[in-house]
């Protein structure tokens, strides 16, 4: 194993004695694409808001670069790197395209609690996030209001909005549900490239963008770790196959 | 993208029309005194339309509901009146010593407050404001149901005489347009930009580091600082500072004004508090009734124009210039 960037260890999550997170330890090498998978309520989102502390775990501790961030508050863990996006598409819908990418690059920018001064300096923001937004295939939409893209072109925006900040490792929870095909290949491209020098950690149910992305695959079934390994070792293991088919039977 | 275009061209539209808006209002109050304007009536608007203003950059533009912003108004009222008379400072001092009470009452309320949620955060500000106003009631220097009374207007830094109408008059005018000027900027700035994505979608604001709570509680300061420069202001101009202004009933009128004018729109919350002060200066003689009628109001408003006057108007407007 080489050098791990982010870790969890133990990590539980109970809702009123249902563990829906279940003893998960979880290490992800840096500079790879890591994905989680598995069926409907394996707890992947949930793993993903314990990771970022938007809830707290009732046990297990989290590293981030080596510094535990389990007590971390989670505006605070973004701002060390680790940045998420979220399942349901997450965008500001009364604002632009434009202004919600800029209000992550203001984020970077700093000095964000000038109330005095007037909304024009955000202007110099401008040029940085039109190249993002057409990197995401949205330049045509860059005056339209958020709430009114189509869903996959929000996941688009929502992705750009993430990129703003740079951060040093991604968290992304099915970044490409709900999009047309041709719009899956542009994001998993564009994942592809972000993640020349970044860590993606994704939760995906679009197999054949976890396999022709992912370095490194853990199964998640029913809270619990099942499998870990590349894509042909998950794949051909017998439980995987199992709780997959499982659940397609309801 | 015949879409796009219009985008731009409603922002640049809307714009203009604010500007152009403020200087038609601030005209318009300028020469009211000379057409047959009470200037003391005028100047109850423009105290109550201040107040107004404040607590719709809270809720209109924060998404946050207090309903104990009477505080504010009370207790700017109170420390004006008491320095201005048994101090003796310039009414200017007294003002700003009312308006830094409010702001560091604001820090105190907003830090305890800020983390709860919708009808908890409504909740735990109507108690400690009701809290405040059993205070003020036993407090010696508030004089108890009299109030502080006959306070003097005395000479603003020294030398212009606010017992003359007109003087009083405008300086309560610029102070007035100065913060309405202000609170535009703050809506406008890059606060205001965040703010506006907290409103929206606050996790997702949470997710690309901002820390919410600090936001929030800088928007619930400077509401409550200017809240209280309106009660400051009213003290002086009517030499008054009394139990109402901290009273619940005042909290709950505010948020009447606010939804009245139209939450969330820049003129809303003036027209809302001209509105209902003329309502409240021509029904005096009804009594009772008064209550009832801007409680009629308050249900018709939340039933049959959700988005208040002026946001009925700018609605209509925008669908009518297609
Ligand atoms: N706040 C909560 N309170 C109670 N139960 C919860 C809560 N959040 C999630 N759960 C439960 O935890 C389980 C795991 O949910 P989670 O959303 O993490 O699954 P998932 O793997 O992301 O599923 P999907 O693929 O459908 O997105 C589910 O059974 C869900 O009902
Ligand atoms: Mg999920």
């Amino acid at each position: 194993m080489g050098d791990i960037i982010l870790e969890a260890r133990g990590l539980t999550k109970e809702f009123k004695g249902f563990v829906a997170v279940n003893d998960v330890n979880l290490a992800v090498e840096r500079g790879t694409i890591h994905a989680l998978i598995g069926p409907n309520g394996a707890g992947k989102t949930t793993c993903f808001n314990l990771l970022t502390h938007f809830i707290t775990p009732t046990s297990g501790r989290i590293f981030f670069n080596g510094r535990d961030i389990t007590g971390s508050r989670p505006a605070a863990i973004a701002r060390q790197g680790l940045v998420r996006s979220f399942q349901i598409s997450a965008v500001f819908p009364h604002l632009t395209v434009l202004e919600n990418v800029r209000i992550a690059l203001q984020r970077k920018r700093g000095r964000s609690l000038d109330f005095w001064r007037s909304e024009r300096v955000l202007t110099s923001l401008d040029t940085r996030a039109r190249e993002l937004i057409d990197a995401v295939g949205l330049a045509r939409f860059v005056d339209s209001t958020a709430g009114e893209l189509p869903y996959g072109r929000k996941r688009a925006l929502e992705i750009a909005t993430t990129l703003a900040l740079d951060p040093e490792m991604l968290l992304l929870d099915e970044p490409t549900a709900g999009m047309t095909h041709e719009d899956v290949d542009r994001i998993a491209a564009l994942i592809r490239k972000v993640a020349a020098d970044r860590t993606v950690l994704m939760v995906e149910h679009n197999l054949s963008v976890v396999s022709t992305l992912s370095d490194h695959i853990t199964v998640l079934a029913r809270g619990e770790v099942l499998a870990q390994g590349n894509y042909e070792t998950v794949s051909t293991n017998p439980a995987v196959v199992e709780a997959y088919l499982g659940a397609a039977h309801g | 993208m015949a879409a796009i275009a219009e985008v731009a061209a409603v922002r640049a539209a809307r714009r203009n029309g604010i500007v152009t808006g403020t200087v038609v209002m601030t005209v318009l109050l300028a020469i009211a005194p000379f057409i047959g304007l009470y200037p003391v009536f005028v100047m109850k608007g423009l105290c109550f339309a201040l107040f107004a203003c404040a607590f719709n950059l809270l809720l209109g533009f924060g998404g946050l509901l207090s309903f104990g912003h009477s505080m504010f108004l009370g207790t700017a009222g109170y420390i004006t009146a008491f320095t201005a008379k048994e101090v003796g400072l310039d009414p200017a001092l007294a003002i700003l010593a009312g308006t830094a009470a409010s702001a560091a009452l604001g820090v105190i309320v907003g830090g305890l407050a800020i983390r709860r949620q919708g009808i908890y955060f409504a909740m735990i500000t109507l108690a400690i404001a009701q809290m405040m106003y059993f205070f003020y009631l036993q407090m010696p220097f508030t004089h108890g149901e009299d109030g502080i009374q006959a306070v003097p207007r005395g000479r603003l830094f020294g030398v212009i005489d606010l017992t003359h109408p007109l003087a009083m008059y405008y300086t309560v005018l610029v102070i007035f347009v100065a913060a309405f000027v202000l609170i535009y900027r703050v809506i406008h700035s890059p606060f205001g930009q965040v703010l506006k994505a907290i409103r929206e979608n606050e996790p997702r604001a949470i997710s690309l580091g901002y820390d919410a709570d600090r936001y929030k509680l800088l928007a619930f300061v400077l509401s409550a600082t200017l809240s209280g420069l309106a009660g400051a202001v009213k003290a002086i101009v009517f030499q008054l500072a009394a139990l109402t202004d901290v009273h619940w009933t005042m909290s709950g009128e505010v948020v009447l004004m606010t939804l009245l004018g139209g939450m969330g729109t820049i003129f809303g919350p003036v027209v809302g508090a001209f509105v209902i002060v003329t309502l409240e200066n021509y029904l005096a003689s009804l009594g009772e009734w008064v209550t009832v009628i801007t409680g009629a109001i308050f249900v018709l408003c939340v039933l049959a124009f959700r988005r208040g006057i002026v946001g009925e108007i700018a609605a209509w407007w925008s669908a009518h210039r297609r």
